[in-house]
């Protein structure tokens, strides 16, 4: 059974991958959109680049774990192909994980490129056990978000309205450009209740190469985000077939 | 004693306090073609989707092929293939891919997978097209397509739902050969038609179902024997009451 379901998920991923996030729209969302934002504050102020380096890793993880959500989602539900894979015999939970687990691959290609494509431009260093400690629970995070958020609606655009919501709040709240640490104190409690910010102040570590500071926190409070964002998704697509 | 494959008893279904269905009870039998008929709305759907896990009962019981469907149904989708009225195919994926992409699903053998993928776009007449994305297909095509999907992990039993509507009288023809040809394979199969003469043709024994309750169980023959009638789709009419629209306007009704 076990085997059954991680074999579906893999699959379901695979086949996510090929057909929707390969696309253009998938594509351009996932990283033309937040390499487009950071070039228009880059060229604001080209002096201060390296440091919306993080900003813009957190904004391609975000997007792009994002951008076919709704497709795999809502579009599939409205098909009936989501009800193809619940007729197979896996359990619905794994359903939901292999559709996540496309927006997480399909996020981690495009982070790889942003990422290595930074270092090698910038000249960059890096701590990469806190880069790998800080993007993969990010990853988890930003794709069980999305699944959430879709699974709560029943229309396409119903969806992409409401991702759009977290994703711009969290662009301006967490300190993808502009620094938490100063904005209005009540902002900052804000900040600390977003994902993101975990993810940026995570990257800025990586980045900053301080060994005294922990990454540990921030990985297990985005593993805490994944939950409290997988969990409620799963059992919303249960009640939407009972 | 014949082997009994879906037995259903009592099994209720409630979407919000309206009954779809309501209490029904029936067996069907190995290797028989089970039509279930009624006019829309009756609760045929519904009634395949407890069957095959898309839906849970709020009442009563059924198992198939032995597993209940509440608590053991993923056991028994192994087993079975769906065919939805609507073809549930991958727009974006070529045929060889749709049935490769069910077959990993269901976990057929690597090594079976092309083979028997090849195999049933042969059968199906698509081998020419098996590279062509499934978009590109006609409704006829998309049809055979989502049978042979359905079929990719040998199921023991298929549900088909409405497979004729909407086909041309060539391709309706050639699905229900393909029907007979299961048929004759031991393939349980649990039908579901607007067609009555298609039920009568191709059913050992129907089921009718009206107002999410069944009239009655029985073969096409003894049920136009108890009506006095000649064609199914009479006896149809005399067992659940209902009249053609065009004689309930003549009536002022």
């Amino acid at each position: 059974m076990l085997r059954d379901n991680l074999r579906s998920i893999y699959y379901i991923a695979l086949k996510d991958i090929k057909t929707y996030y390969l696309k253009p729209p998938a594509v351009s969302w996932g990283i033309v959109f937040p390499i487009t934002w950071i070039l228009a504050f880059y060229l604001r102020n080209p002096g201060d680049f390296k440091e919306l380096v993080p900003g813009l890793i957190a904004m391609t993880i975000l997007f792009s774990t994002t951008a076919a959500d709704a497709v795999v989602i809502n579009f599939e539900l409205r098909l009936g192909t989501l009800e193809r894979l619940l007729l197979a015999p896996i359990s619905l939970s794994a359903v939901l994980l292999g559709k996540v687990l496309g927006g997480i691959i399909f996020g981690l290609m495009t982070t790889l490129v942003v990422t290595i494509g930074s270092i090698i431009v910038l000249g960059l260093h890096l701590n990469f056990l806190y880069l790998i400690l800080i993007i993969i629970p990010s990853l988890l995070v930003f794709s069980s978000l999305g699944a959430l958020l879709c699974v709560m609606v029943k229309e396409v655009f119903e969806a992409q309205t409401l991702l759009n919501f977290p994703r711009f709040l969290m662009v301006f709240l967490s300190g993808v450009v502009y620094p938490v640490s100063k904005m209005p104190a009540v902002l900052q409690y804000f900040s600390y209740a977003l994902p993101l910010t975990y993810t940026v102040e995570g990257l800025r570590l990586s980045f900053s190469g301080d060994p005294g500071k922990m990454i540990l926190p921030h990985t297990l409070i985005l593993m805490g985000f994944f939950f409290i964002f997988i969990l409620p998704a799963i059992k919303l697509l249960y009640k939407k077939f009972e | 004693m014949e082997d009994i494959v879906i037995q259903v008893s009592d099994l209720t279904k409630f979407y919000g306090k309206n009954p779809a269905v309501s209490r029904i009870s029936f067996e069907v039998k190995k290797g028989e073609v089970f039509g279930f008929l009624g006019p829309n709305g009756a609760g045929k759907t519904t009634t395949i989707r407890m069957l095959t896990g898309l839906s849970k009962p709020t009442d009563g019981k059924a198992s198939v092929l032995g597993f209940d469907i509440s608590s053991r149904i993923i056991e028994a989708k192994k087993y079975i293939g769906v065919v939805p009225e609507i073809s549930n195919l991958y727009d974006e994926l070529s045929a060889i891919d749709n049935l490769l992409f069910t077959a990993q699903l269901y976990g057929v053998a690597r090594i079976q997978r092309k083979k028997k993928a090849e195999e049933l776009l042969k059968i199906f007449g698509l081998y020419e097209r098996r590279n062509s994305l499934s978009r590109t297909f006609s409704r006829g095509m998309k049809r055979s397509l989502t049978i042979a999907s359905a079929l990719t992990h040998n199921p023991e039993i298929l549900f088909l739902d409405e497979p004729t509507v909407g086909l041309d009288v060539v391709a309706a023809h050639s699905l229900r050969n393909l029907i007979r040809n299961l048929h004759q394979q031991r393939i349980t199969i649990f039908l579901t038609t607007h067609y009555l003469e298609e039920a009568n043709l191709l059913c050992d024994r129907v089921a009718i179902i009206v107002k999410g309750k069944i009239l009655t169980v029985d073969t096409p023959e003894n049920l136009k024997d108890k009506t006095e009638t000649k064609l199914l789709e009479e006896a149809f009419m005399k067992i659940t009451g209902l009249e053609p629209t065009i004689m309930l306007i003549e009536k002022g009704k």
